[in-house]
């Protein structure tokens, strides 16, 4: 058995791709799953037992727009059942006086609300759906009117990172007890979109000041969680807590992952629940193991202080940026390849260049 | 914000948040939005008191009565940790 300490805490249930906004910084990969390889209610049922089995603590109901599939409120009274602390992440656009009641009914302890921007223009802009807006604020004024507690999520990009103090005013006019200010990670359709959204140094500091300031002005009311681009920094992020030691995503189609991101890397068969059961994929699967703990770092790693603190930043990036996905992570100061890093802040274009918006690649896997 | 907290204040965990034994890793440990704290184990004695209709003070009275200790150094003890609870949003009063 594998030390208790290394059962996972989290499971981030993918249970959709399909979404009705495409917004262009989406975590979801580049080529979307189609509705008919989703896993079933049944088969999620069983990986909701099997993750409380393993000690699994909190189940995250994300997707693509996890309120697209209707056995949401099965699989969320199914997760209440075994002990399961559940969050739902959600754009909020199918959240309505309808499919809302149904959900505090089963028992969903949180939801997390996403937002584009407060702006409505261009958060619908950005979301590729108009009315979008006007639904979120809805979905908002249901929530706390429920009094069930409620996170806003606030991607932050160069179109909308001067409106952050207004963002904040308004997540406690919402009603909100935790807001998240998140710049946006460069992955996936993040990546394909990093011209177009990375801030500049001056906008990044200008919402560091405005957070700083609202968690003194809030103190008590408002959690503000604040995530930084991780260009702009000298080391990287311990990400998901270190590669399998803390956290499990599972893709709309049972794919088994230690992060969202992960389907990019290449040489390894990514384990899926239909095949294999999620202790032995945990535990033993090539994926895994591949990057868990320090045995696999490369130097400058493999003698850092830090290496039990960032556990080697973030495999996805070291891949997109390096090309080896067991690389020392560009984003730190120490690594050979940091200097490709700098070269993308320096050539950022002054006029941001058109969204490539998330979309299914052909007509046949049509959204909704 | 923080309320005056006073002996007759009943002590409840805000909405969404719970104490709850984590059988696999044989702890107690606190649930609340997105993230999951362990409480030392002092904290969880406290916590596992909290159950919605004991006051503050009565709180006190029964830690005071099972750890064989003074009333007012308990109370003074157990007032700063619930201050701070509530202030994390984990109780409210």
């Amino acid at each position: 058995m594998t030390d208790t300490l290394l059962s996972p805490m989290s499971l981030l249930a993918e249970l959709t791709h399909r979404c009705p906004l495409q917004c262009p910084y989406c975590s979801n990969p580049l080529a979307l799953e189609p509705r008919r390889n989703e896993l079933t209610t049944a088969e999620w049922i069983s990986v909701l037992d099997q993750a409380a089995e393993m000690g699994v603590l909190q189940v995250h109901f994300s997707g693509g727009e996890p309120m697209s599939r209707p056995d949401l409120p099965e699989l969320v009274r199914h997760a209440v059942g075994l002990g399961l602390y559940t969050n739902l992440i959600t754009s909020g656009v199918l959240l309505n006086e309808k499919t809302f009641p149904v959900l505090v009914e089963a028992g969903l302890d949180h939801v997390q609300l996403s937002f584009q921007d407060i702006d409505t223009a261009n958060a619908e802009h950005v979301g590729g759906m108009k009315g979008a807006q006007t639904r979120k604020l809805e979905a908002a004024r249901l929530i706390a009117a429920d009094g069930m507690p409620l996170t806003l999520n606030f991607v932050i990009y160069r179109e909308n990172a001067a409106r952050v103090p207004q963002m904040l005013d308004a997540a406690v006019e919402m009603g909100a007890r935790r807001v998240e200010i998140a710049h946006t990670q460069y992955y996936g359709w993040g990546l394909a979109n990093r011209d177009a959204l990375m801030p500049t140094p001056a906008q990044l500091e200008l919402t560091t000041q405005a957070v700083e300031a609202a968690r003194v002005k809030y103190a008590g009311r408002l959690t503000i969680d604040y995530v930084t681009p991780d260009y702009y920094a000298d080391r990287p992020k311990p990400c998901m807590g270190g590669w399998g030691r803390r956290f499990i995503n599972i893709s709309p189609s049972g794919r088994v992952l230690p992060c969202h991101a992960a389907e990019t890397i290449p040489n390894v068969t990514f384990p899926d629940v239909r095949h294999d059961t999620l202790a032995w994929i945990w535990r033993e699967s090539p994926l895994f193991t591949m990057f868990r703990g320090t045995d696999w770092m490369p130097q400058p790693c493999r003698s850092c202080d830090q290496r039990e603190k960032d556990w080697g930043g973030c495999r996805c990036q070291a891949l997109a940026l390096a090309g080896d996905a067991a690389a020392t992570d560009p984003v730190c100061s120490r690594a050979p390849d940091h200097d490709r890093i700098v070269k993308v802040l320096e050539t950022l274009p002054a006029e941001p260049p058109p969204f490539r918006y998330r979309r299914y690649t052909r007509a046949t896997d049509e959204v909704g | 914000m923080t309320a005056s907290l006073a002996e007759d204040s009943i002590i409840r965990f805000a909405r969404g948040v719970r104490l709850q034994h984590d059988r696999v890793r044989e702890r107690w440990i606190i649930q609340a939005p997105e993230r999951a704290f362990i409480p030392d184990p002092v904290a969880a004695e406290v916590l596992k008191l909290v159950d919605g209709t004991r006051t503050l003070g009565q709180i006190v009275a029964e830690l005071a009565s099972r750890f064989a200790a003074p009333v007012d150094v308990i109370g003074r003890d157990v007032h700063v940790m619930i201050t701070d609870l509530i202030n994390r949003q984990v109780l409210v009063a």
